[in-house]
């Protein structure tokens, strides 16, 4: 890093991890999964196992996180959201925890792939049109057909909603990963001028410091960033699923 | 609190309020279609252009793979590109258009209307 050049792109390149396992695929991201979801289960396993009337510190903040995306859910979807609930809380939590154990330093951003992203995403959208097909049967399809509109016009008009609805595939997957890749891709440069700059003699130490100082406000940032964009991410699925239970 | 059972507006509030918690009524949930809370100038503008683009994406995905599924080879793309822009500005209208269940002079249905 330090050779003159800024390497910017290399922290998100996969390395086969544990021999045999590599070789089939395994590498950091899955691993970051798996401690992403390890360490959910384990915050609200041991968080809850107490079972205090009066919550410990572990337990309140399982408490808070459940019934802060339950508000959510049953706020955005309406009465029905408490069914998507699971979905919702299970797809936060991992995204959070994802974003999150990235801003650690050697830890992956599993979260900065574009293909987790659109991967989960395909997952929402259809979650969706399933919902809505499963509630409202074909009449979903009406989804598309706006209102008072010329029957005339349809022809044109429905292609042009079913493409805005299936534009939420990249609008989604796309908000999470490039707000992940950006974040971590500013956290290297900066790093890499602090290094520089730190090498380059006296008159290198003030930029270097003021660098220093830019990525500890930008490691303040990325944290905002993790829980606004997991937060985006599921209040984004409710409004989805809302539009499939209740159409329009 | 304090007020007299007769009161009939004290007894509707009342009432509204307690349906409302035990969610006999389904509130009116219009969620906002921002995702942000609060967003800032920055966040807005990102927020256009990728919505922007996204339908726009779509489209060409979906025109190039008919085209090679059909071996049409420009037709569909051609075709799909102006509707995804279309679609791209659909979905920023969507995000700043009136509330269609506001009361105003919006061509929009607004539900049972006798006068119309």
């Amino acid at each position: 890093m330090a050779a003159g050049k800024i390497d910017a792109l290399s922290q998100f390149a996969l390395h086969p991890m544990f021999g045999e396992l590599g070789r089939m695929g395994f590498s950091q991201s899955p691993l970051m999964m798996a401690v992403a979801a390890g360490l959910t289960l384990l915050i609200l396993g041991v968080g809850m196992a107490p079972r205090a009337m009066v919550p410990g510190r572990l337990q309140a903040a399982a408490e808070l996180l459940y019934e802060f995306v339950y508000n959510m859910c049953s706020e955005t979807i309406g009465e029905e959201g408490r069914r998507f609930f699971p979905f919702v809380f299970t797809l936060f939590l991992f995204i959070l925890f994802g974003n999150l154990l990235g801003v650690f330093p050697y830890f992956f951003t599993f979260t900065s792939h574009i293909a987790v992203t659109l991967a989960l995403t395909i997952v929402v959208v259809v979650l969706t049109t399933v919902v809505g097909l499963a509630i409202h049967k074909l009449h979903f399809f009406s989804y598309f057909v706006p209102e008072g509109v010329p029957k005339l016009l349809l022809p044109l008009l429905v292609p042009i909603e079913i493409l805005s609805y299936l534009s939420r595939l990249i609008s989604l997957s796309v908000r999470l990963f490039a707000n992940m890749m950006a974040g971590h891709v500013m956290l290297e440069v900066f790093g890499a001028f602090v290094i520089m700059l730190g090498g380059a003699g006296l008159l290198g130490l003030l930029p270097a410091g003021l660098a220093l100082g830019v990525n500890t406000v930008l490691i303040g940032f990325e944290l905002l960033v993790a829980v606004l964009q997991a937060y985006v991410f599921a209040i984004l699925t409710c409004i989805y699923l809302h539009d499939a239970v209740h159409l329009h | 609190m304090g007020q007299e059972p007769g009161d009939p507006r004290g007894f509707s509030e009342r009432l509204r309020a307690a349906r409302e918690r035990q969610g006999l009524d389904p509130r009116p949930t219009r969620p906002e279609p921002s995702g942000a809370p609060d967003p800032s100038a920055f966040a807005v503008g990102a927020r256009v252009a990728l919505d922007l683009v996204s339908a726009l994406l779509v489209a060409c995905a979906i025109g190039w793979g008919l085209d090679r599924l059909f071996g049409t080879k420009p037709w569909f793309l051609i075709g799909f590109v102006p509707l995804g822009g279309a679609a791209g500005v659909l979905n920023v209208w969507r995000m700043f258009a009136p509330d269609p269940k506001a009361p105003g002079p919006d061509r929009r249905k607004t539900g049972p209307d006798p006068g119309r």
